[in-house]
């Protein structure tokens, strides 16, 4: 199954990975032997099969409405490349929004 | 096609903020208003190592909400992540349920001018609310992200596009805010963004050669938080859908175009867009395997649907066949628990002996007249929630035998405002209170006239305003009469002497 | 007693019987970790001030006969990507996340201080947890103690090595697809993973949450019994983790010493196929021969989608997994940020091309793939089919044997570099260690012997589900008829630890 430029840089951005052109021909081949392999899985007929998501039959855990105290501004702001008071600092953004 | 054939379909989407103390996955607490990054842990700030917790009670309220909209509660919901980049997203991911949501298939009916409307509900599912991302202050060239609401417990409830027009998508809205106050399942206080909505619009174009319907592209329109622009963005994308059709029959089709997202600009009053069907997100859904399912125990539902009260739509229908006015209904339905007191109200005073031969219509009034003023006023007072009062001596049947006294002429209104007050501190009764505190009304003519006569005496100058033609000057007479009895002077007698005397 | 030559438990004891100081004891491994370290560079971050300062504590508590736990003064290492909030870095050996501090312990980290251990340093990994040799880390590799131009394995290579040239008794790993099995038997120590669920993984920075586990590397048994039994259990914190009423944690150590009486050993065929070392597999079938000498039945067995499938199916649902969890590392709000970027969007993308190596970049763009639009089902969803068909395997096999044996590696160690270039060789390194991860069940490798390189070789014994008590019993009979553990690299005496 091989990779198409194309779809290496598709990946890159869907990823937000920034891939310089050498990056894109090295993992469209190294990307592509992997896809090829697992490509194996196609042997196998799974017709019927549930998916296995959750390793153990495990349901319902909950826990109860009682608030605990959390981080001070200063602790969640501790490890922030840039802040702006007490909030993050990022680039500008265009609202397109996607903030629901 | 005619322009009259075109049907407006509308499906509205609401997001709640769910009324718990602590977030969905975290037990930091859902705050409001409160300084940038102080409701945070390394959980909702989606730190490297941390993982989620489901809170109990946002389960509990969903399925409330999910029952109440008449919801089918499946043997097993799944949570999901649904990918997307964004600033105000710590993770990069929401937490949400894709395919197996918590509750399918309910309804919600509508009251609109052309009748009872059913709105079919295609399902009601949980997930975590996003931060806020806001521009600089000062119109600095940057933008800054506050996370106190990221991970607040959201619930969405997805409608079937069964409303044809902007007065029944605000309808629709306006009934589920009321339902989700009412249950006590989210405050919905449109103010702090408890409740937002998304409406998708198109239009259907007649049926196609398969006798499938055909529609125009679906707009969704994203983060409408208050009824008017839900109404405005759908009344304005209906008009611009019927332009665009008109333009381009064969084109603007949902084959050709698919479904796009809009903006709503409130100041200009249109929407724009924001991503066509190719820009589209790929959200990447797969199964959260940082929690486990939801595995609802039958009897646990069961309980929850047992415990629910009366619903505002039925209420609401024996509230008008009671004559109630539309404000007061509004009113009396702002809680279950306000509804069911005045309910409880209502059928204590008819248990009065001196009740009997009140006509239905006096009794329905006078029992929304105390709920609305005294009892709420307590509730306001003290900020507590009606089952709360109960425990400070509040029971419809002792009331009832206050209200008696008051309308029995024994006490005054004023008075028995009072003693409701003393009542809830006391637990007293009402009789008892009255006698304790001398207060029963006095109703001697004799008495009166003494008083009103020692009013006129002294207010000579208010007396001849009256005569003069200032019949707002009465009231101050009556009410300087009223003080002189401490009270207790029973006001229309006083009014009627009053009258007799200064000959008006 | 000597902190660098004996056992946990005897170090542990002797300070519990006051024989020896936490104080002296901590010096003793910081002095081995400040003389081998340079050559081996199994550490990260070594916290001498810290360790010192925990030591002292225990000697306190114990002088006035308070309770000091479980592991009272016992040195450990952490690997990591386990969040430490001791004023060390968690990096997870990973440029995205230079220098930052976590604010919280990890669960396991929590266990170890309440149980009185002194932690004495980091070691390093493959980036985010994501290798098979320990290269893949941003600040160098760890070399083999056994032979410093060879790889100790990965991706918890430091803890492994650490361990194995005795600068720590104990150290914690991780393990997703072999990540503490594989590394345990190229540097010729013991490695648990213990059923997924026995122990939290809060704290634990996540690579693939499904298949995620933590457990111990040290050079006994008995020894990784002891620090399974001070961290497993539990936490309310993480959802996945096994309930104390459906699964109540056993005492390792009370029934350690009792073997399993009429022992059915199943032999994957699958394990024992083409690709594997011939010296490897002749240590692995000596050992089995000690079993049968010790009246245990050997059968051969069938897991017909344990190895190739497994590994196909382990590198989308990891991957995938992957893919999402490491979404968050952009620069926003901690970890590392580009320095010029156009807008919002470059931010990310250049953030993320600068913080991550290739492996990890590799493999978040495969997991996206494979959970993208139009391909979920031909991927993802396909690969937990198979991983359902690889779980009924071993619920079959299991039936019939009460464990399944063979070799942790097809390989012992490679030397460094081998096989950097070609990814997929790389990945068929854990060939015979995924399948158990996707199967949920408890694994674990013990010493077997060396090839005639003078390179470890390690068995692997895996029990079903919540066993682990049986799982170390096991192990521990083969241990107590060898004595692997008393040979030691020659690094540690002095020597040059080249390869032969």
């Amino acid at each position: 199954m091989a990779l198409s430029r194309e779809e290496v840089l598709k990946a890159g951005t869907l990823s937000r990975i920034r891939l310089s052109e050498e990056d894109v021909a090295r993992f469209a081949s190294q990307l592509s032997d992997v896809l090829g392999y697992v490509d194996k899985l196609r042997e196998l007929d799974t017709r019927g099969v549930e998916p296995l998501a959750h390793a153990l039959p495990i349901h319902n855990v909950l826990r109860p409405d009682e608030p605990r105290e959390g981080l001070t501004p200063e602790q969640a702001l501790a490890g922030a490349p840039e802040s702006a008071g007490d909030c993050f600092r990022v680039p500008r953004v265009i609202d397109d929004g996607t903030s629901a | 096609m005619s322009a009259a054939e075109l049907v407006p379909t509308i499906g509205l989407e609401v997001h709640m903020h769910l009324a718990t103390r602590t977030k969905m996955f975290c037990a930091c607490r859902v705050a409001y208003d409160e300084r940038p990054n102080s409701c945070v842990c390394p959980v909702c700030l989606g730190m490297p190592g941390v993982l989620p917790v489901m809170n109990a009670r946002a389960i509990e309220l969903a399925v409330r909400m999910a029952l109440a909209l008449g919801c089918t509660i499946p043997d097993l919901a799944k949570w999901d992540r649904k990918h997307y980049y964004y600033p105000d997203l710590p993770k990069n991911y929401q937490i949400s349920e894709y395919d197996q949501p918590l509750g399918v298939d309910g309804h919600l009916d509508v009251e609109t001018p052309g009748g009872v409307r059913r709105i079919g509900i295609i399902r009601v599912h949980l997930e975590e609310d996003a931060g806020k991302l806001m521009h600089a202050e000062g119109g600095g060239d940057y933008s800054v992200v506050d996370l106190n609401r990221t991970g607040t417990p959201l619930l969405e409830v997805v409608s079937h596009p069964d409303m044809h027009s902007a007065e029944e998508a605000r309808a629709y809205g306006e009934t589920l805010r009321q339902l989700a106050v009412y249950l006590g399942v989210s405050g919905c206080n449109m103010q702090l963004g408890q409740m937002r909505f998304e409406p998708n619009i198109s239009l259907r174009i007649g049926t196609g050669p398969d006798g499938e319907p055909r529609y125009t592209p679906i707009a969704e329109i994203k983060n409408l938080n208050s009824f008017r622009s839900v109404e405005r963005a759908c009344a304005y994308e209906i008009a611009r859908h019927r332009q665009e059709y008109e333009a381009d029959p064969a084109g603007y089709t949902l084959e050709r175009l698919g479904k796009e997202t809009r903006g709503w600009n409130d100041a200009e009053e249109r929407t724009y867009l924001l991503r066509s069907k190719e820009e589209a997100h790929d959200y990447r859904y797969f199964p959260e395997p940082d929690l486990v399912p939801l595995v609802p125990d039958r009897a646990w539902v069961e309980g929850i649907r047992a415990g629910l009260p009366k619903l505002p739509g039925q209420f609401r229908k024996e509230m008008q066949e009671a004559g109630l006015p539309r404000k007061i209904i509004d009113a009396l339905l702002q809680e279950d628990q306000i509804a069911k007191s005045w309910e409880d109200l209502v059928s204590a005073i008819r248990k009065q002996p001196q009740a009997k031969g009140w006509d239905a219509k006096r009794l329905t009034e006078i029992a929304h007249n105390w709920i609305l003023q005294d009892v709420r006023r307590v509730l306001n007072e003290r900020a507590i929630p009606l089952t709360e009062l109960r425990n400070s001596h509040y029971a419809e049947e002792e009331l009832a035998k206050l209200i008696v006294l008051v309308e029995t002429g024994v006490i005054n209104r004023n008075t028995g405002t009072e003693v409701f007050s003393k009542m809830i501190a006391t637990g007293k009764s009402a009789a008892e209170i009255v006698q304790e505190g001398n207060l029963a009304q006095v109703a001697d003519a004799g008495e009166i006239e003494a008083l009103v006569d020692q009013t006129i005496a002294q207010n000579p100058k208010v007396v001849q305003d009256y005569q003069g033609g200032k019949k707002a000057s009465l009231g101050r007479l009556i009410g300087e009469t009223m003080k002189a009895s401490g009270g207790k002077a029973n006001p229309q007698i006083v009014r009627e002497i009053l009258l007799r005397k200064l000959g008006g | 007693m000597s902190p660098t030559e004996s056992t946990a438990r005897q170090v542990r004891d002797a300070i519990a019987r006051r024989e020896a100081s936490a104080a002296e004891v901590t010096e003793a491994c910081l002095a081995a970790v400040d003389r081998l370290d340079p050559q081996v560079h199994a550490f990260l971050s070594v916290d001498h001030a810290g360790a010192r300062r925990r030591a002292a504590e225990i000697d306190r508590r114990l002088a006035a006969g308070e309770p000091a736990g479980l592991l009272a003064g016992l040195p450990v290492a952490i690997k990591d990507n386990l969040c430490t909030a001791d004023g060390q870095a968690t990096t997870c050996a990973s440029r995205i996340l230079e220098g930052w501090r976590a604010p919280y312990n990890a669960h396991v980290v929590d266990r170890l201080l309440a149980e009185g251990a002194v932690i004495v340093g980091k070691t390093n990994l493959d980036e985010f947890a994501m290798g098979s040799s320990t290269e893949n880390s941003a600040y160098g590799t760890t070399r083999n103690p056994w032979a410093l131009d060879r790889v100790p394995g990965g991706s918890s290579g430091g803890s492994a090595a650490a361990v194995a040239a005795r600068m720590v008794p104990a150290a914690l790993g991780s393990d997703t697809g072999g990540s503490i099995r594989q590394p345990a038997a190229l540097c010729g120590v013991v490695g648990v993973k213990p059923t997924y669920g026995r122990v939290s993984r809060y704290g634990l920075v996540a690579f693939a949450s499904s298949l995620d586990q933590i457990g111990p590397i040290a050079r006994t048994v008995g020894d990784a019994a002891l620090l399974l039994q001070a961290t497993a259990g539990h936490d309310a914190r993480d959802s996945t983790c096994v309930s104390q009423a459906d699964q109540p944690l056993p005492d390792y150590l009370a029934a350690l010493e009792e073997p399993v009486e009429g022992l059915r050993i199943g032999v994957p065929r699958q394990f024992f196929a083409e690709g594997l070392d011939p010296e490897v597999e002749a240590a692995v079938r000596e050992a089995l021969a000690v079993y049968e000498r010790l009246g245990a039945k050997l059968t051969d067995v069938d897991l017909p989608h344990a190895t190739d499938y497994a590994i196909a199916t382990y590198y989308i649902v990891a991957t995938s997994e992957a893919s999402s969890n490491l979404a968050r590392y952009d620069g926003v709000h901690y970890g590392h940020r580009s320095r010029d970027h156009a807008d919002m969007i470059d931010m990310y993308m250049r953030s993320r091309a600068e913080g991550f190596g290739d492996e990890v970049k590799r493999r978040v763009m495969l997991g996206t793939y494979a959970l993208s639009a139009g391909y979920y089902d031909a991927y993802y969803k396909k690969a937990l089919q198979v991983r359902r068909l690889i779980r009924r395997d071993f619920e079959e096999a299991f039936r019939k044997v009460d464990c399944l044996m063979g070799p942790t590696s097809p390989t012992p160690a490679f030397r460094i570099g081998e096989r950097a270039a070609d990814p997929l060789a790389m990945y068929l390194s854990d060939i015979y260690t995924v399948s158990c991860n996707l199967a949920a069940i408890a694994g674990l490798s013990v010493p077997c012997g060396f090839t005639g390189a003078g390179l470890p070789v390690g068995l692997q014994i895996l029990t079903d589900v919540f066993t682990e008590d049986r799982l170390l019993r096991i192990a521990r009979m083969y241990e107590r008829e060898v004595d692997w553990v008393s040979r030691a690299p020659a690094l540690v005496a002095g020597g040059g630890g080249g390869a032969a």
